[in-house]
């Protein structure tokens, strides 16, 4: 009797283990201590296109652009000219790239100079300039994304009644840790960080009542990576919905309107002078002659185009039409739903439904968008964590072969057991109620797709496919992948409709309250 | 719907669960213990995987030869040969150990243990081979830690884990720099665990293997010693003299395995002159924070002062480094030191402790005995390798949860003791990595003991009911927490003021002037620490009742 009894208490301390006496503010501390040693582990792995002349990869597109950005003026970095050859690398991200890659240009002239010199730095790769380069990133993640992430913990948790604070580390740890985004940004080499930390924080703003701030915001991350706009509707619609219920909802959207506006103007000020220059841009930012889909993305038209080939039977204009009408008929259900019946859970989920059906059924999407529908799945992380861990582990795989090609099998390895790890973490299980019971069925229907894709992994790095045709493990590994997101993107068009008529019926009993 | 999609992740879930309840109903507790220490392991395992194509020391190679010389040389060689110049000088249960290794490694690719073509060799195949090989010798090491904590409560056991399975010190000595300390380490520990269990024949069995395969972990031998002959062979004088001749077998079959065949080709005297290279100085390369140091700066300052007032001093030829080569001193003023004087001096230092377990030999007080004897032979022994603290912060660890002074002096001790391996790691890329490395262990040493010890105050001074109880000791948490003390943390403040020092203000303030200077500042403000350490240990261990 009395072991029994030392064993509950020693139960109670699990659960309580560092978390409530410890302060939450200190365990927060150490995630992200932990989540940025990963990244600057990851770091030293190689990043793509490394030693791959003669237009090696985003790599080398990002440090171009820190170096057309500092030895030109403004005015001249979307124009092609002697000095800027746009078909090298050219700039086609917004202005806000675009000053970014000035300040880390400035960054890295100050300790290297050779690595950003005009015309000569092309392809430059050396230690201290991959260091260098590395270090933008890492700091632009700790500047943006993490703060971000913080906000958004801070905000979520703060008025709830019946959160764990565990609860609290464990989010804080999935959303920082998610491996996709570590993956592209600090292996492959982009700033995804800072948009996606951006509409992180406009999500956290929203959260905590400040539509201002959340439109600046979320106009910085679309100013950033217009890829964002796969957001646009989301917080579009969840905005006017919440206008639309106000006193005055005019007034209420003018503000809004007029707020994006300011941020727009500011942001591109140095190409208002003239029509012209806005327009050069503007084209710049949208290559619609790159074609629908690029390499083996796990998306609708790529998938289906196995069966009909989209690009030979239609011109590219009636394609962009097709596209952009089945993506707004995608992204129709979960925008009405937020503009009938705002809520912050529902915008979450809208969220994760409007940017997945652009990933689906958009026009030019490659594999690193998946990295847009994960963000606000890593969101909702603590409500569906299943559905992460599943999302997750697909969207990992879905980029398997484009990390295969910049060799980072290894941080792949050990990010997806990382992620496992933490997913599943004992500390955490103990604290959580268990609920549901699976029929035979399903269990054997996941270890199927479980061990498909594990089988999948294993064939694309050791087998060569046959020679009539060579993307067939490819097109395999994207056929898997695409199943999961639809099922995984009805789903939660399914969850956020029934999510609405959950969230009327409280707020009717509250009113009546 | 939702269970379709989302379940698959509750089956394993589930299935878990169930399982850990129902082996709850048998045996209480373990298997919840080992599935956490899985976890833990696993967090370290995959950060130790992504640090693989990090800065590696020559100890990599040094390994690496010794995987081929034993696969590619019969045994009678091993201690004869010079291909290169890192010549086996480990014992023999290591030689086998990397025997037993280049079986695989021949497996994966034949030049690894190619005597000649493999010199030098670095492709992906023999780095994932060799980092790999550490990783999974470092289930020794969990294994070790399972046994020490698994009688503990969970609480403290977490903690002990965190600091040795997450240890910085480790993960940078073994899995950046390259060695096997984690596997050596892990025998230590699973010796330990038989003593403070009562098993002393295991000890001392499991010693005498860790003996063999490095004999730098010799120095607590004469704790061993006096220990398993006050425990182990007690009871009547016939029965006291089976059991010391009992242990007398046991070891000395250990050392007859491991050394036998080398006896019977009559090169016992080459072995040993392998082990023991008493050619080399005083001190290492970079100066392990240790007594030397100061010795080393009073001979220095003491020869400035006495040439100012006049006096004619010789600056030495020699360096501390380099041996005893030929007959000068490198000294100006004080006497030379000599192996045989470092010797007497760590049993000098030893004596007290000796003296204690002879009077009362108590199987939980082993594990500081023998910690402190490793931290006398880090201060005062001859040619001291930095990594060497590891021989004794590791075992410390352990000790660490018991008490509020405890935890104060281990908090400051493994930041000390990782600090100073910082000079291991000097190339640009690894930087950042061993900051976070330290930054990241001592918020969670903090942090675990202000939990551990604020709940603790709180639970003896007030208890009504569990609500009330967790209140309270946030306020105790956030009022106190760990309270390290003034001087620790000035201690610690100033000890960043050297690293920033030795990172930016030296090379902006001075130029290329003094370059020895960073590193030697690095090794005598952690010397200072270290002797701290040193008299925290001996008088806790003399006032130990």
């Amino acid at each position: 009797m009395g072991r029994k009894e030392k064993k509950d208490k020693d139960h109670k301390d699990d659960v309580c283990w560092l978390s409530v006496h410890g302060g939450v503010a200190a365990l927060l501390l150490c995630i992200a201590v932990f989540a940025l040693l990963v990244r600057v582990a990851v770091s030293i792995h190689p990043y793509s296109g490394a030693g791959d002349p003669p237009k090696y990869g985003d790599y080398e597109a990002q440090r171009h652009w820190m170096e057309i950005t500092l030895n030109t003026p403004a005015k001249e970095w979307y124009r092609n000219s002697t000095i800027n050859d746009l078909t090298y690398w050219g700039l086609d991200y917004p202005p806000l790239t675009a000053y970014q890659s000035y300040v880390h240009g400035l960054f890295l002239r100050f300790f290297h100079p050779d690595s950003v010199a005009l015309f000569t730095s092309r392809g430059h790769e050396s230690p201290i300039g991959k260091l260098l380069m590395r270090w933008t990133v890492l700091s632009s993640d700790v500047i943006v994304f993490f703060p971000a992430a913080l906000y958004f913990i801070i905000v979520f948790y703060t008025g709830r009644r019946d959160n764990c604070k565990e609860d609290i580390a464990w989010h804080l740890a999935i959303i920082l840790l998610n491996p996709c985004l570590i993956l592209i940004d600090h292996g492959h080499f982009q700033f995804n960080c800072i948009s996606l930390g951006f509409t992180i924080g406009a999500v956290a703003a929203i959260f905590s009542k400040h539509e201002l701030v959340a439109s600046v915001l979320f106009s910085l991350a679309l100013n950033h990576k217009q890829m964002s706009a796969y957001f646009a509707l989301a917080f579009f619609s969840h905005l006017l919905g919440k206008c639309l219920r106000r006193q005055k909802p005019f007034l209420e959207v003018l503000k809004l309107g007029l707020v994006v506006l300011g941020t727009f103007i500011i942001t591109w000020w140095p190409y208002l002078y003239s029509v012209d220059a806005f327009m050069q841009v503007l084209s710049r930012l949208t290559p619609f002659e790159r074609g629908i889909y690029e390499d083996y993305v796990a998306n609708f038209w790529c998938t289906t185009s196995i069966i009909i080939k989209w690009k030979r039977l239609f011109t590219t204009q009636l394609l962009q039409l097709l596209s952009f009408n089945a993506t707004i008929l995608a992204a129709l259900p979960s925008m009405v739903q937020q503009i009938r019946y705002p809520s912050n859970q529902g915008f979450l989920y809208a969220l994760l439904n409007i940017s997945f059906a652009f990933y689906l059924f958009s026009f030019q999407v490659h594999e690193k968008s998946i990295l847009l529908p994960l963000l606000p799945a890593s969101l909702l992380a603590v409500e569906e964590p299943h559905l992460f861990g599943w999302l997750t582990y697909y969207a990992l795989l879905s980029m398997y072969p484009l990390l295969l090609r910049d060799h980072l099998i290894l941080p792949y390895v050990s990010l997806l057991a990382l992620f496992i790890l933490f997913n599943y973490s004992p500390i955490r299980r103990q604290g959580r109620k268990e609920r549901g019971f699976l029929s035979v069925w399903k269990v054997l229907l996941i270890t199927l797709l479980l061990s498909c894709s594990l089988v999948l992994h294993l064939i694309y790095l050791m087998l060569k496919p046959p020679e009539r045709y060579p993307f067939l493990f490819d097109a395999m590994i994207m056929l898997l992948c695409f199943s999961q997101f639809v099922l995984l993107a009805a789903y939660t068009n399914v969850k956020q409709w029934k999510f609405m008529s959950h969230s009327t019926s409280i707020e009717k009993e509250k009113k009546i309250l | 719907m939702e269970g379709e999609l989302t379940s698959s992740r509750r089956v394993a879930h589930r299935s878990t669960r169930e399982e850990t309840e129902k082996e709850k109903n048998r045996i209480p507790g373990s298997v919840t213990a080992i599935e956490e220490l899985i976890w833990f392991a696993g967090v370290a395992t995959c950060i130790k995987l992504l640090l693989i194509p990090s800065y590696r020391s020559t100890d990599f190679e040094v390994h690496r030869h010794w995987l081929a010389l034993t696969s590619s040389l019969p045994l009678s060689q091993w201690y004869y040969d010079e291909t290169s110049p890192w010549t086996l000088d480990y014992p023999p249960l290591f030689a086998y150990f990397e025997r037993f290794l280049s079986i695989f490694a021949n497996l994966v690719d034949t030049k690894i243990v190619d005597l000649h073509n493999g010199l030098n060799y670095s492709a992906d195949s023999v780095v994932y081979f060799q980092r790999i090989s550490v990783m999974v010798s470092d289930l020794c090491l969990f294994y070790g830690v399972y046994r020490l904590t698994k009688s503990l409560d969970s609480a403290k056991r977490r903690m002990i884990w965190v600091l040795i399975v997450w240890s910085p010190a480790l993960i940078i000595v073994d899995h950046v720099h390259f060695q096997y300390n984690g596997f050596l380490l892990g025998f230590l520990l699973i010796s330990l665990s038989y003593l403070e269990e009562g098993r002393d024949l295991m000890g001392g069995f499991v010693f005498a293997m860790l003996l063999c395969f490095k004999h730098l972990f010799a120095v607590a031998a004469p704790v061993y010693f006096v220990y398993l002959l006050r425990h182990y062979c007690r009871g009547g004088l016939v029965n006291s003299i089976g059991k010391f001749l009992m242990m007398g077998t046991v070891v000395g079959s250990v050392f007859l395995v491991a050394f036998g065949p080398f006896l019977y080709h009559g090169q016992i005297q080459q072995v040993l002159r392998r082990m023991f290279p008493f050619g080399r100085g005083l001190c290492h390369a970079y100066w392990a924070p240790n007594f030397w140091v100061f010795y080393i700066i009073s001979d220095k300052g003491l020869a400035f002062v006495l040439a100012k007032l006049g006096f004619s001093i010789q600056t030495p030829a020699a360096s501390f480094t380099g041996g005893l080569v030929g007959d000068s001193s490198p000294f100006a003023v004080l006497p030379r030191v000599t192996p045989l004087v470092t010797f007497m001096l760590v049993l000098l230092a030893l004596s007290p402790c000796l003296v204690k377990v002879w009077r009362e030999p108590r199987p939980g007080m082993i594990t500081r005995w023998v910690a402190y004897a490793y931290t006398c032979g880090f201060l005062f022994g001859w040619h001291v390798h930095e990594k060497a603290s590891l021989h004794f912060v590791i075992p410390l660890a352990v000790v660490a949860v018991r008490s509020l002074e405890d935890a104060r002096h281990y908090f400051l001790l493994s930041i000390v003791s990782c600090y100073s391996l910082f000079p291991l790691l000097f190339e640009a890329d690894e930087y950042s990595i061993k900051v976070l490395l330290l930054l990241l262990h001592s918020l969670l040493t903090w942090v675990g003991f202000s939990s551990q010890f604020s709940k603790t105050t709180v639970v003896s001074t007030k208890q009504q009911g569990e609500k009330m109880g967790s209140k309270e000791g946030l306020v105790a948490a956030k009022g106190g927490g760990l309270v390290v003390g003034w001087v620790r943390i000035c201690y610690l403040l100033v000890l960043l003021f050297v690293e920033v020092w030795g990172q930016f203000l030296h090379h902006y303030l001075l130029g290329d002037k003094l370059p020895f200077l960073p590193l030697m500042l690095i090794s005598i403000y952690c010397a200072l620490g270290i002797m701290y350490s040193w008299i925290w240990q001996l008088r806790f261990i003399i006032r130990c009742p």
